[in-house]
C-alpha cells in the first residue's frame, strides 16, 4: 500500500489512496445524454422470488390471484432475505421454474404476472421515520424488499442491524466506476434531494455522525447536482466529495479507504472500524420506502454498448430484458447480451430472462465492441496483476494455488479478500482468466465447507442415535430384571408349607409321572429294536 | 560409590516422580488419531466400507486394518485428505468401490405401509412416521447412504440424484486452449 498521500480535490479534502486500480475507457458519456425514461409496461413481468443474497422468498400469492401493484407476493424465508412483490396490478398465471439471469443459466423460482395495465395500486402507507425505532425501521425495509442496488443485492436492513457497533461516518457510494454504466450518475442528477433524503434516513437508523458522499470525478453534473441538493436541504455533516476516477473506486472498501484512510483488514468489516456504506440508489429506494411506502418495485437501468438509442431507463422487476433491448435498438450484429458491466458483468444466458433488483446495466456485445480475447499463454510470473490489485493481494500465487486446487493456501493468501473486480485479468499480457479461477476456488471452498458442516451434523446426529439405542436397551433390561423381581418374590410370597396328606398326594403324582416316562423309555427302544431288525 | 548410587536413585525418584505426574495430568481419552480420521470422513455411516459406520471405518484405519481408499461417498477428495494425514501414498478407489453421484432418499408416499423397517434402519434418524403411519425423508437430514432402500418390503423407496441448482451450482474449472509458442 502507498503512504496515505493526500490528493488534490476541489474542496480540499484530504483523500487517501487505494492500491493499484487500471484506468479502462469508460464509455459512460453515450447513455448519459438523454434523461431517464419510464420503459413502458411490458405484456408479461417475470418476477423472481430470488434476487437477493441469501434465501429465497416463500411465495404467498396463489396462481389465478389478482394482485395489486406493490402486494407482496414472496415473504422473506430466513433471516439473510428480502421481499418480493408484485411490481404492477394483474394477475399471477404462473408460479414455476423459469430461467433467471445467473451465470449458472439455470432456472428458479419465478412468479408470472400478467399486467391488467390498471397500475392499481395496494394500500401504501408513508411513515415519518422520526416516529420510529431503528429496529421498526429495519423491519419495514425487509418488508419493502429493499436490497443493495450497487450489484451485490444484500438485503439492506442486515446492514443497519448493528447492535454492537458504533458507526461514526456513513459513506455513500456514488462513484460507479465500472465502464459503460451511468444508472446511478443520471439519478443523481436528476433524483439528488431524494438521494439525500434517503441518506438522512439511513444516518439516523445507524446513529452516525457525518455523511460523506464520494462520487467520481468523471461526473461534474451528478457532483454539482448532490452539492445543490445537500445546500438546500440544510443538512449538516454532510458532504459531496469529488474522489479520483481509477478502477474500481466504487468498491465499498475501496471507497473507504479513499474518503475516510481506513484500510478494512482482512476478516474485518468496516462496521468494526465505525463506517457504513450504501449505494445512492439504495438510499433513494429507502426514501420511496418510507416517505411514500413504495416497496422496491423498479430501478433505473442503463442499456448501452452496441444500440442505436443508449440510455437510461426506469423499469419495472421482471421486465423481460428483450423488452429493454428493444427500447435501446439493439444493432444487427449484436452477438449477446451482458448484464452489469464489461468487468465484472456476465453474459446472459438468453435475452428473455426478467430485469431484477441486481441488474444495473445492460450492455449488447459484438465483436466489435469486445474483441474476443486473445489466447491464453502461461503465467511469466510479471506481477502487473499485483500492481493493479485493489486488494492487495498477490493475484499470481493465488491463480498458481486455485490452478492446483490447493484451497488452503489459496485461504491463507486471502483469497476470500478478493473483490472479482477484474483488474488483474484486464492487465495479464498472458491473457489468463484469473478471475475465473477466483471465482471457481471460492466456489470449491465454499461447497466443502458446506459439506462439512453437514457432515458435523450428520455425526451428532449418529451419536445420539447410538446412544438412544443404548439407552432403550438398557431400559428395557432394567425393566426385564424388575419384573423377574417382582415375579419372584410374588412367588415367595405365595409359597406356604403343605399338608401331609398333600405332601403324599404329590409324592404319588411323581411316582406315576416317573413309571410312565419309564414305559416311554422303554417303547422308544423296542421301536429302535423293531427299526434294526 | 554410595553416594552416586544415591544421587543416581534420587534422579531416577524425582524422573519417574515427573513421568508419572504427567503420565495423568496430559492423559488423553481415547485415540485422537481417530477423531482426525473420522473428522475427515463424510459421515455419511452407509456402511459401504463394510465398517458398520464411519467411526468404527476410523478406528480400523488408525489400527492399520483398513485402506484408506475404502469410502466412496468420501470420494478421491476424502482419499486425498486421509493420505495427508496419515502421511501415505494417495490411493485410488478399487473397482468394488467407486463414488457415486450424491444422492437423496426418496419415499413414495402413496405406497408407503408404514412399516418403520427404513427408521430403524437410517443411521442419523432422518424419516419421520410412526406405526402404519405414512413416512417421509427429512431430506435437510438425509445423507443418501442407501441403508434404507433395502430393507423397505414394498421398495417405495429411491434413490434421485441431487441435480444442479441455483443453491448449489459451482463456477467451474476454466477451460480454455493454450497455445503453443515456438
Amino acid at each position: 500500500m502507498r503512504p496515505a498521500v493526500p490528493v488534490g480535490n476541489d474542496n480540499m479534502r484530504k483523500l487517501y489512496h487505494f492500491h493499484g486500480g487500471i484506468h479502462p475507457p469508460s464509455n459512460k458519456t453515450q447513455s448519459t445524454r438523454a434523461t431517464i425514461a419510464r420503459a413502458p409496461l411490458p405484456a408479461k413481468l417475470v418476477i423472481p422470488l430470488h434476487q437477493h443474497a441469501g434465501e429465497t422468498a416463500k411465495p404467498v400469492a396463489r396462481v389465478g390471484e389478482r394482485v395489486l401493484k406493490g402486494q407482496l407476493i414472496g415473504m422473506p424465508d430466513g433471516i439473510v432475505s428480502s421481499a418480493v412483490h408484485a411490481s404492477t396490478s394483474g394477475t399471477i398465471t404462473a408460479i414455476d421454474m423459469q430461467l433467471i439471469a445467473h451465470p449458472s443459466g439455470l432456472p428458479n423460482l419465478c412468479a408470472t404476472l400478467v399486467p391488467d395495465g390498471k397500475e392499481e395500486w395496494a394500500p401504501r402507507k408513508t411513515i415519518d421515520y422520526r416516529d420510529h425505532s431503528p429496529a421498526g425501521l429495519q423491519h419495514l425495509l425487509r418488508m419493502a424488499g429493499v436490497v443493495g442496488l450497487g450489484g451485490a443485492a444484500f438485503p439492506s436492513d442486515l446492514k443497519l442491524s448493528l447492535d454492537k457497533h458504533k458507526i461514526t461516518t456513513l459513506v455513500l457510494n456514488g462513484a460507479e466506476c465500472e465502464p459503460y454504466i451511468t444508472c446511478d450518475d443520471m439519478l443523481m442528477r436528476e433524483r439528488a434531494a431524494e438521494i439525500v433524503q434517503g441518506a438522512e434516513m439511513l444516518r439516523f437508523m445507524l446513529d452516525a455522525e457525518e455523511v460523506l458522499i464520494g462520487i467520481e470525478d468523471n461526473k461534474p453534473e451528478a457532483i454539482a447536482s448532490m452539492r445543490a441538493a445537500v445546500a438546500a436541504g440544510g443538512h449538516q455533516r454532510m458532504e459531496v466529495i469529488a474522489v479520483p476516477t481509477v478502477y474500481p473506486g466504487g468498491g465499498a472498501k475501496q471507497l473507504i479507504r479513499v474518503l475516510t484512510g481506513i484500510e478494512v483488514a482482512a476478516g474485518v468489516r468496516s462496521t468494526d472500524m465505525g463506517v457504513q456504506c450504501f449505494n445512492v440508489a439504495t438510499a433513494y429506494t429507502i426514501h420511496r420506502a418510507f416517505a411514500h411506502g413504495e416497496p422496491l418495485l423498479s430501478r433505473i437501468v442503463t442499456i448501452t454498448g452496441n444500440v442505436l438509442h443508449p440510455r437510461n431507463y426506469e423499469v419495472l422487476i421482471g421486465t423481460p430484458i428483450a423488452e429493454l433491448v428493444a427500447l435501446g435498438v439493439a444493432l444487427p450484429d449484436t452477438d449477446s447480451y451482458i448484464m452489469g458491466g464489461p468487468m465484472m458483468g456476465f453474459p446472459l444466458p438468453s435475452v428473455q430472462v426478467p430485469l431484477v433488483k441486481a441488474t444495473n446495466c445492460i450492455i449488447a456485445s459484438s465483436k466489435k465492441i469486445f474483441p474476443p480475447s486473445p489466447p491464453v499463454m502461461p503465467c511469466i510470473r510479471c506481477t502487473r496483476c499485483a500492481d493493479v490489485c485493489p486488494a492487495d493481494l498477490q493475484p499470481q500465487d493465488l491463480f498458481w494455488f486455485a490452478q492446483s486446487r490447493e484451497f488452503g493456501r489459496a485461504q491463507a493468501f486471502n483469497l476470500f479478500d478478493c473483490i472479482e473486480c477484474g483488474a488483474c485479468s484486464y492487465v495479464c499480457p498472458s491473457h489468463i482468466p484469473l478471475v475465473q479461477y477466483y471465482r471457481f476456488a471460492k466456489s470449491e471452498i465454499h461447497a466443502r465447507e458446506h459439506d462439512k458442516q453437514l457432515a458435523d451434523k450428520a455425526r451428532i446426529r449418529h451419536d445420539y442415535r447410538e446412544q438412544r439405542i443404548e439407552r432403550e436397551k438398557q431400559e428395557k433390561a432394567d425393566k426385564l430384571a424388575a419384573r423377574e423381581k417382582a415375579a419372584q418374590a410374588a412367588r415367595l410370597a405365595d409359597a406356604q408349607p403343605l399338608t401331609a396328606q398333600q405332601q403324599a398326594e404329590q409324592a404319588g403324582i411323581e411316582t406315576s409321572r416317573a413309571h410312565i416316562r419309564e414305559l416311554a423309555q422303554s417303547a422308544v427302544e423296542h421301536a429302535d429294536e423293531g427299526t434294526t431288525k | 560409590m554410595l553416594s552416586a548410587l544415591l544421587v543416581m536413585s534420587a534422579i531416577a525418584a524425582v524422573l519417574g516422580a515427573v513421568l508419572g505426574f504427567a503420565a495423568i495430568k496430559f492423559h488423553t481419552e481415547g485415540n485422537p488419531l481417530v477423531d482426525k480420521i473420522d473428522d475427515v470422513l463424510p459421515q455419511t455411516q452407509c456402511g459401504q466400507c463394510s465398517y458398520p459406520g464411519c467411526k468404527p471405518y476410523a478406528t480400523a484405519i488408525a489400527a492399520g486394518e483398513a485402506d484408506i481408499n475404502r469410502c466412496p461417498p468420501g470420494g478421491e477428495e476424502g482419499i486425498r485428505k486421509l493420505a495427508e494425514l496419515l502421511g501415505v501414498e494417495f490411493k485410488p478407489f478399487g473397482e468394488d468401490a467407486v463414488p457415486k453421484a450424491k444422492s437423496l432418499a426418496v419415499i413414495d408416499e402413496s405406497t408407503c405401509i408404514g412399516c418403520t423397517l427404513c427408521i430403524q434402519a437410517c443411521p442419523v434418524d432422518a424419516i419421520a412416521g410412526a406405526a402404519k403411519q405414512m413416512h417421509t425423508v427429512i431430506a435437510s437430514e438425509c445423507t443418501g447412504c442407501e441403508l434404507c432402500v433395502a430393507p423397505c418390503p414394498v421398495d417405495c423407496i429411491s434413490m434421485q440424484v441431487i441435480g444442479e441448482k441455483i443453491a448449489n451450482w459451482k463456477w467451474k474449472y476454466p477451460v480454455y486452449a493454450m497455445t503453443a509458442t515456438t
